[in-house]
């Protein structure tokens, strides 16, 4: 019946590829939480009135995020086809997706963490400082305790971007779903598998939705 | 011994648009075991003289020393480690929403580096002694004001500090819960012999618990002293203003000036005793000594910290000789006597 209905669909084919895209979305997700953290802790130590006050440094990350920020993704694949090259050796694979998929998605993110940095109270951490806490146990103990939920919702919103960077990366040859459907869909005209391939995209972003939703709502105590 | 000193002390903001001087030229001592309070309208000043007491500012000039510790020329290690002998507690609480009433206040232990087992036992120690029990693990945004002021408290006390600042501390409180909060202090204040300074803009605050008294202004202190002494004498403008937010109602004037169209003879006087001779029978005694009438128009009795003090305005009619002497044998009770007349 199904073999009816999708006559091209070859479901180890699309397993594969569904593999590939959480694997990269998944590393992605990862490093793109840890380096955008520590860019969106260092972009907001260093505004004014804060820990690391410091204008030049400021300015100096507040820029590369900004650009890189700025760059579409689908130039940003293109512009670092050296590095990448460098990197993992080959422009094919899911490895070959990540220093694009994460070099796009951290900047984005880092702005995220500054946002969710800058709600915190002022007070809080100042009763910090008053208790005699050193910057680390500030970060550690106060920071990121007091802005998770929103460093949760935001990675959820970045996660789901990385998916459609996936995507894109795919088209390029990054393999996954975006992959799938542009080569055995799109070029061979065949549309149930493009169709297939949405419908996986569609579940993948609601599952990382969901999870998103309702870690925030379980660790937000406000 | 004082614990804390401040010798010419002076604080400049540089902001884009010119410097303010937010604490200008201040010396004060305060002793220990005391509590002291510093008043003064918005933007005296205040919090940024108490910022200077556990370095969270440094003083652009001055000497500020705290519990033997020259707070403005430390940092560091050492300033945080003089940090945790100062607890401080603040207008909006400043807890950590994430963590729960308990969690909250072992953080300051947690910064300390006190073992867990330790830690454990002191939050418990210090929830009864701010009367949580049973809220241990709620978390801040399930309690109310007062009992998140009560959180401050326990957290602001969990290091065993030797100087308790508060920033305002209860003027995000309703009078009951004030009162409450005031209460703890002083109970604390005695228990612990705990210095404690408190910044305020309510005189209700410093005649409830405070034992000496500054008046800020401009950044100056303008006038300070024990609290008793200030009620009864008020020199400057501003703390009479500040003095009378306590021992009149505000309708005083008007009533006075009505009151004094209504008795045309004799004197009305207001008559402030403070301390023991608020509790003597004065008026009946004026009145079987002397040949005059005395009738209690208005009062108000307040209690501070150091013992009571009231105000009373009373109708003396009779002989003018006769009245005059009942007024210094008033006066040498102790009371001060002031006449009321239309020109005001
Ligand atoms: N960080 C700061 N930068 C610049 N000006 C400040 C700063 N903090 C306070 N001030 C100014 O200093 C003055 C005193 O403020 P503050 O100490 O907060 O007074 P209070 O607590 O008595 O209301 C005010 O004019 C205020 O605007
Ligand atoms: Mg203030």
């Amino acid at each position: 019946m199904l073999a009816n209905l999708l006559p091209n669909v070859e479901w180890d084919m699309i397993w594969a590829a569904t593999v590939e895209t959480l694997y990269m979305t998944g590393i992605a997700v990862v490093a793109t939480f840890i380096l955008g953290t520590i860019l969106g802790l260092l972009l907001f130590l260093t505004s004014k009135g804060n820990l690391w006050e410091n204008r030049l440094a400021n300015m100096i990350i507040a820029a590369v995020v900004n650009i890189f920020r700025s760059i579409p993704f689908i130039i940003l694949i293109i512009l670092l086809i050296p590095l990448t090259k460098w990197m993992v050796g080959t422009m094919l694979g899911a490895n070959a997706a990540l220093p694009a998929l994460i070099i796009g998605a951290a900047p984005f993110y880092a702005r995220m963490v500054e946002i969710a940095l800058r709600e915190i109270d002022k007070g809080v951490i100042e009763a910090a400082k008053a208790m005699g806490a050193s910057t680390a146990t500030i970060i550690w103990k106060v920071l990121l305790p007091e802005s998770l939920p929103a460093l949760v919702s935001g990675i959820t919103v970045t996660a789901i971007a990385l998916v459609g960077y996936t995507a894109m990366a795919g088209v390029v040859g990054a393999g996954g779903l975006g992959n799938l459907a542009y080569l055995e869909g799109f070029q061979r005209n065949h549309n149930d598998v493009t169709f297939v391939a949405t419908v996986l995209v569609l579940i993948i972003v609601f599952v990382i939705q969901f999870i998103g939703d309702f870690v925030t709502s379980k660790i937000d105590k406000r | 011994m004082c614990m804390i000193i401040l010798e010419n002390v002076t604080k400049i903001y540089e902001a884009s648009n010119g410097s303010v001087t937010a604490v200008d030229n201040v010396s004060l001592q305060i002793k220990e075991g005391e509590i002291f309070g510093i008043i003064g309208y918005s933007g005296a000043g205040k919090s940024s003289l108490i910022r200077l007491l556990n370095g969270l500012e440094k003083p652009t000039n001055g000497k500020v020393i705290v519990a033997g510790r020259d707070i403005a020329n430390i940092k560091g290690k050492e300033l945080r480690k003089a940090r945790q002998e100062i607890g401080m507690i603040f207008q909006h609480f400043n807890l950590l929403w994430s963590r729960t009433v308990r969690e909250n206040i072992a953080f300051p232990l947690e910064i300390a580096g006190v073992p867990k087992e330790q830690r454990k036992k002191r939050v418990d120690e210090l929830i009864q002694l701010v009367g949580l029990q049973g809220r241990e693990d709620a978390y801040p945004s399930q309690l109310s004001g007062g009992q998140k002021q009560r959180v401050g408290i326990a957290r602001a006390l969990a290091n065993n500090p030797k100087v308790l600042l508060c920033d305002e501390a209860t003027s995000a409180l309703d009078p009951q819960t004030t009162d409450s909060i005031l209460e703890l202090l002083v109970d604390i204040n005695k228990r612990l012999g705990l210095t404690i300074v408190l910044i305020t803009h309510e005189m209700h605050v410093i005649r409830k618990i405070c034992d000496r008294v500054a008046v800020m202004e401009n950044g100056k202190i303008v006038e300070q002293g024990e609290v008793l002494q200030v009620f009864r004498q008020p020199k400057q403008a501003i703390t009479k203003r500040f003095v009378q937010q306590v021992v009149e109602p505000e309708e005083t004037k008007e009533t006075i000036t009505h009151l004094l169209d209504k008795y045309p003879n004799g004197m009305v006087v207001q008559l402030t005793f403070v301390g023991e001779a608020a509790e003597q029978p004065l008026i009946a005694n004026v009145v079987r000594q002397f040949q005059v009438d005395a009738n209690i128009l208005q009062g108000k009795i307040s209690q501070t910290h150091q013992g009571s003090y009231g105000v009373l305005f009373v109708h003396i009619d009779g002989e003018k000789e006769e009245v005059a002497r009942a007024i210094d044998y008033i006066r040498n009770q102790q009371v001060a006597v002031e006449v009321m007349t239309n020109a005001r």
